[in-house]
């Protein structure tokens, strides 16, 4: 064995180090991926080593890789073994690999909920902070729930360093598993008190982010807040705490005005600008302040400036609007952040006055930016602000469709869908414009060619399909159908994408209808047949399109027009019936409309209009169930379960659908942003295109000639209303003095230059227009909606121990919680021994018979519930010869307890470690004093020469019950099982290393036979692993090998095997005596299930 | 704080820190946008950008970047504050760090890190303590290192 430690550090002065690898990364600039291959072998050579300090330093080059970004995930066991070291150096190396490698998904992080454990309950407070440090980067829920217990009695450790640790990493905790809320709170609240300002900045940080996303339960902490906000110095606990303030205002008014004097106290004092910043955005008042911001030179503070200028915007617009100048100032700015938090604002400042103007200077920009990311950005943001509050700012729709058709100039663009629902938006829903829209359209057709380009995966030719469908469906205002049809019929049309093409065959025939009706009262009946012969000549060329929908519809409408042309030949009248295909107005309706259809008295949805689907069919024979697969929402919960995944993928089409659909309009802008995100544009390739050539759409107008008559019209009426106020005021010459001189036009004096009756979507009566569904269901932090102040129930209580494996397997077995389920599990039993505890009148009772097998054991006061306690024995992994016993008190009385005083009658073998000085018998004074309700955790150390024996220690512990008026002195005896388990320690093999142990053939064999263990092999496994600290080294089928190790180096290996409802265990130690109890332990765990 | 990123003027990483649990893939991908995206600013205009639903707060210090990726209601300032305190702890522990400081001591700058942001939390603000407590624990490995 030494031979092999000599050899193994020998071996490591020819082993790179870090540094090694960093240069030699550094020297291999060509083939840096060929060197980090070999290097990476040798890596994968020195995880094979024994030597934990040649691990600890590939796990250490590892990580240095994987930053790299090489996958290292292979070699997450060995992490964990050098995360098990118990040597701090190694230690520190494996956490931080694992904190930066793993994640959720990482297998082995289950392995080390004990190695976590055992550190956290380290003696050594840096163990107990690396520990902590990880954690918080790979916390799981499985992981948060075991160990919540743990790293709340550290939140009350005795050093400041691990406090600070605790609190913080409890708030990962929380969100991971939410449950240990509201046990943890009180003592999380306690902390913001604490002496240590570490601490306290701690617990404000973590209070604050809780608070923040459900601010109504913690509006009880607000006088605390206060009283930390007037009397803290530390900046970084008053940004903290004005957030959190921040959140509570708005739930309670009065506290408002009571925080308006301390704020503008800070607002002055400080020197601090993020301080300042915090306050600012908090009090939403200094709009001035803030304009300083925005004129600094700083962009960081111009930028935020804007940001909070934004958040004012939505509570006091007015006060925002006044400083449109400097918002439109940094729309020039070099910087694009600056430029889109300026376009945020604008958003708010439009009104109806400003709104042309605000677009000129839009459009501008968008000729001049030069990049597509920030010109979409724009055009968006021009849509957005037109279109916002259903329209609310325009007032010449004229001048609106020009816009649009303008902004269709834009190549490259990703938003041509956003265009196009714009246009059948307004063409729909403003009557009065539709002549207009359909001119407009009808020029864009007929240039499709400039709008296509020379590609086809262009995004703005999505405009051409709403232009097509207006056209269409409005073609009773077309000018020259004939000329449009033409247009619509061009052999170009094919190359458009498939859906365009479908809506183009779909809407000539609209057209071909509108042009028979006109032309039916000639005499002459050319033109017709023309039209006819010209829809017959063209339509073949879409009956050959590999898109099944453009196929479709243009076969059947060929062969309609077909059909029409015989009769047109045999001189029949046909257009009555033509058009009639096409009659009757299609209103838009609203999205959330079908939702909101009333249930019809006597309908119930629940009930199955098929018969159900018996139990036995298989999925694939649901569908035949038709009305049951159609209406999953109302089947029974069994099939929504199953159909949750699909119901999401329908939704998600559905809302494809809906985006393509005319008749489906977006209620507010805010959905425009997810029509925006909607799948199908992204799928757009975007295409750059020179765009140094203007590309002029001929015969357009220009929104510029728009801005113009705008504003010679309103001078006109402006003019007309002087004039008629000049004659009213002519008629009361001689009454009052002046009235208002019409300056500067309010709001109000604007009129629409058309009248524009925006029809607004169907919904169904008596439906309340809401917004209630709007929240994300999926948001972590909705969990964390707990109240607090609500006095805690037993069952909420956090596991003092919990077992992993047996929980995430769900064991059916409920025993193996019972010893582990902590505090209510006791109460039972405490319960129980009080009836037992009335027979005995000295009231001792010998708690022993609690003890169970395993190295945890309750024990439950026997003075009236005084107190109870439960204690952890583990071995001490620096020093071979010491044995931890953890002790959690905790006072189950109204009463305080004090003078706690903990002494064990030390036996040959063991001995309790006395401070220097104390004699053998004396007892060791517990650290604190306990205030009803409370629980703190105390450590003794035992010395233990031989550990191949299992022991009982015996003990008492006296302690003083103080009343109000009374107080008494009690004593609780008890026994410490010192079981050989206690001795081992978790500690990962590899199988070589294992089978090289096995061959050594140092090792003495011993067996057992189990019988009648009635649980499935895993669980057997996982119960061996958790309550024995063995870990599995292999497992093929119901055989596993198992490998652990005690404090003082003893190997122990088992081979277990199941068959029916026998187990029979193999095991080999270096030391028979000591696996002789092991295998004892084992069988009694085993003979109480 | 979402994660935190050390870069240099090549797009090279150099520290990456990851307070919220990802897969590989997403941190790579993560990291190469906003490597990408950062770069390509010029040094004259702000520190923060909004990207995805985060908010990005970056600085350069030399050929260093340091960039920060906070939620939405954070403070910005405090964020820039945080890089300016982590660089000087840097600076104290090393003496006038550089990147090759960093590069090659890479273990001690995540320990620093970890001494003075706990879970994506400031967690101690004096600079005097971080300091005393990556002290105390690199004796405690100098002295286990000298047992050996």
């Amino acid at each position: 064995m030494a031979l092999k430690i000599v050899k193994g550090s020998i071996d490591r002065m020819f082993d790179k180090n870090l540094q090694d690898l960093v240069r030699g990364i550094r020297n291999h600039k060509d083939d840096e991926a060929k060197y980090i291959s070999t290097c990476i072998d040798e890596i994968k050579q020195e995880l094979k080593q024994d030597n934990i300090a040649v691990k600890a330093n590939a796990v250490c080059k590892l990580t240095y890789l994987q930053m790299l970004g090489y996958d290292v995930s292979w070699a997450a066991f060995n992490i964990v073994e050098v995360m098990s070291s118990s040597k701090f150096t190694y230690k520190r190396i494996g956490y931080l690999a694992a904190s930066q490698c793993f994640h959720e998904s990482t297998d082995v992080i289950m392995l080390t909920t004990n190695q976590i454990r055992k550190d956290l309950s380290s003696p050594n407070q840096y163990d107990t902070g690396v520990a902590l440090t990880g954690l918080s980067c790979f916390v799981t829920p499985d992981l948060a729930r075991d160990l919540a217990n743990d790293i709340m009695t550290l939140m009350s450790h005795t050093k400041p360093y691990i406090r600070k640790k605790a609190v913080l990493i409890m708030y990962k905790v929380f969100l991971k598993y939410p449950e240990s809320l509201r046990p943890a709170f009180p003592r999380l609240k306690e902390k913001l008190e604490d002496p240590d300002p570490g601490v306290q900045s701690a617990a404000v940080n973590v209070i604050c982010e809780l608070a923040r996303r459900n601010p109504k339960n913690y509006l009880s902490l607000a006088p605390l807040f206060f009283k930390l906000m007037t009397s803290s110095t530390n900046n970084w606990v008053l940004i903290k705490i004005i957030k959190l303030f921040g959140a509570l205002t708005p739930l309670e008014p009065r506290l408002g005005k009571k925080l308006i004097e301390p704020l503008t106290n800070l607002i002055h004092s400080t020197s601090a600008m993020s301080l300042l910043y915090e306050c600012v955005n908090t009090v939403i008042l200094c709009v001035q302040k803030l304009r300083i911001l925005i004129e600094d030179s700083d962009q960081n503070l111009k930028y935020l400036g804007l940001l909070a200028m934004s958040k004012i915007l939505k509570t006091h617009p007015k006060s925002v609007q006044s400083h449109k100048d400097l918002i439109l100032q940094c729309l020039d700015d070099k910087d694009e952040s600056i430029r889109l938090r300026a376009l945020d604002l604008l958003y708010g400042m439009v009104s109806k006055k400003n709104l042309m103007e605000i677009v000129k200077k839009l459009m501008l920009h968008v000729d001049k930016a030069e990049g597509t990311t920030y010109r979409d950005e724009l055009l968006t943001k021009i849509i957005d602000i037109c279109s916002q509050s259903n329209y609310q700012y325009i007032t010449n729709f004229e001048w609106y469709i020009s816009i649009l058709v303008e902004l269709t100039r834009l190549e490259g663009t990703r938003h041509g869908h956003l265009i196009a629902s714009q246009m059948l938006d307004v063409a729909i829903r403003v009557k009065a414009i539709r002549a207009f829209a359909v001119a407009q359209m009808a020029t864009l057709l007929d240039n499709a060619h400039l709008l296509t380009g020379n590609t086809q995966r262009n995004g703005i030719c999505e405009v051409l399909y709403a232009a097509a469908w207006i056209c269409g469906e409005f073609s009773e205002h077309l000018e020259n159908p004939a000329q449009t049809l033409e247009a619509m019929l061009r052999p170009k049309v094919a190359t458009l994408p498939g859906h365009i093409q479908a809506v183009y065959v779909q809407n000539t025939a609209k057209l071909f209808a509108t042009i028979l009706k006109s032309q039916e009262g000639n005499a002459d009946g050319t033109t017709s047949e023309e039209t006819t012969q010209l829809m017959i000549d063209r339509l073949p060329l879409f009956v050959q399109s590999a898109n099944l929908e453009v196929q479709e519809r243009a076969s059947c409408i060929l062969q309609l027009v077909k059909y029409i042309q015989k009769l047109q030949q045999k001189d029949v009248e046909v257009a009555e019936e033509v058009s009639a295909l096409f009659a009757g107005e299609l209103n838009p309706v609203a999205p959330k409309a079908q939702k909101k259809v009333p249930v019809p008295e006597g309908l119930d949805l629940d009930a199955w209009i098929n018969e159900p689907p018996s139990e036995s069919e298989s999925e694939d024979e649901q569908p035949k169930a038709i009305f049951t697969k159609e209406e999953p929402k109302h089947s029974r919960p069994r099939h929504t379960e199953v159909d949750e995944k699909e119901l999401a993928k329908r939704r998600e089409a559905r809302k494809q659908e809906q985006a393509n659909n005319p008749f489906y309009i977006k209620a507010s802008p805010s959905s425009q942003k997810v029509y925006q995100d909607a799948p199908g544009v992204e799928h757009i390739p975007v295409v750059q295109i020179d765009l140094s050539v203007p590309l002029k759409v001929p015969g357009l107008p220009m929104s510029d000639q728009y801005v113009k008559l705008e504003e010679e019209r309103r001078q006109k009426e402006r003019a007309e209303k002087k004039k008629k106020e000049k004659k009213k005021r002519k008629e009361k010459r001689s009454g009052r003095g002046k009235k208002h001189d019409s300056g500067p036009e309010s709001e109000e004096d604007i009129t629409p230059a058309h009248m524009v009756d925006i029809v607004t979507e169907e919904m169904p009566e008596n439906a309340l227009p809401s917004d209630e569904d709007d929240k994300d269901p999926n948001d972590p932090h909705k969990a964390l909606d707990i109240d607090l102040d609500k006095p805690l129930a037993d069952s909420e209580k956090l596991p003092v121990r919990s077992h992993r494996a047996a929980e995430a397997l769900k064991s059916p077995v409920e025993d193996a919680e019972a010893e582990n389920a902590g505090p209510q599990e006791s109460k039972k039993k405490s319960s129980k021994d009080k009836k037992e505890k009335k027979k005995d009148k000295d009231r001792k009772v010998d708690a022993g018979n609690l003890i169970t097998s395993t190295d945890l054991l309750h024990l439950v006061s026997l003075t009236d519930g005084f107190l109870f306690f439960v204690c952890d024995i583990q071995g001490n992994l620096q020093d071979g010869s010491q044995v931890v016993v953890s002790v959690i008190f905790e006072n189950k009385c109204s009463s305080f307890l004090k003078s706690m005083e903990f002494n064990v009658l030390d036996s040959l073998n063991s001995k309790l470690q006395r401070p220097e000085g104390s004699g053998p018998h004396d007892g060791l004074t517990v650290p604190f004093q306990l205030p009803p309700g409370v629980s703190n955790e105390a450590r003794f150390v035992f010395t233990v020469q031989s550990i191949v024996m299992p022991q009982k220690l015996k003990g008492t512990l006296t302690f003083i019950v103080k009343n109000e008026d009374s107080s008494t002195h009690e004593k609780l005896d008890f026994k410490l099982h010192f079981t050989c388990t206690s001795y081992l320690i978790t500690t990962p093999c590899y199988s070589d290393a294992f089978a090289k142990l096995l061959e050594s053939g140092d090792l003495k064999s011993s067996s057992i036979r189990l019988e009648g263990v009635n649980m499935p092999f895993h669980h057997l496994l996982a119960r061996i692993c958790f309550h024995h600290h063995f870990s599995v080294v292999e497992r093929i089928d119901s055989c596993a090998s198992m490998y652990s190790r005690s404090i003082q180096g003893h190997h122990v290996c088992l081979l277990v095997k199941t068959s029916a409802q026998t187990v029979s265990i193999d095991a080999k130690c270096d030391e028979p005596t000591l696996l002789g109890n092991v295998l004892d332990e084992i069988k009694q765990t085993f003979s109480q299930c | 704080m979402q994660f935190m990123l050390l870069f240099s003027r090549q797009g090279k990483l150099r520290l990456q820190k990851w307070y919220v649990p990802l897969s590989d893939k997403e941190r790579k991908k993560i990291s190469r946008d906003l490597v990408q995206t950062i770069l390509a600013r010029k040094p004259k205009m702000c520190s923060f950008l909004e990207w995805r639903d985060l908010k990005i707060v970056y600085k350069r210090y030399a050929s260093l970047y340091f960039c920060c990726a906070v939620e939405d209601q954070d403070n910005e300032l405090i964020t820039l504050e945080i890089i300016h305190r982590y660089v000087e702890l840097l600076d104290k522990y090393f003496g006038s760090v550089c990147e090759l400081d960093i590069i090659f001591n890479f273990e001690k700058a995540y320990f620093i890190l970890d001494e003075f942001l706990l879970g994506g939390e400031a967690q101690e603000t004096s600079k005097k303590n971080v300091l005393k407590a990556i002290e105390q624990a690199d004796l405690l490995q100098e002295e286990a290192e000298g047992r050996v």
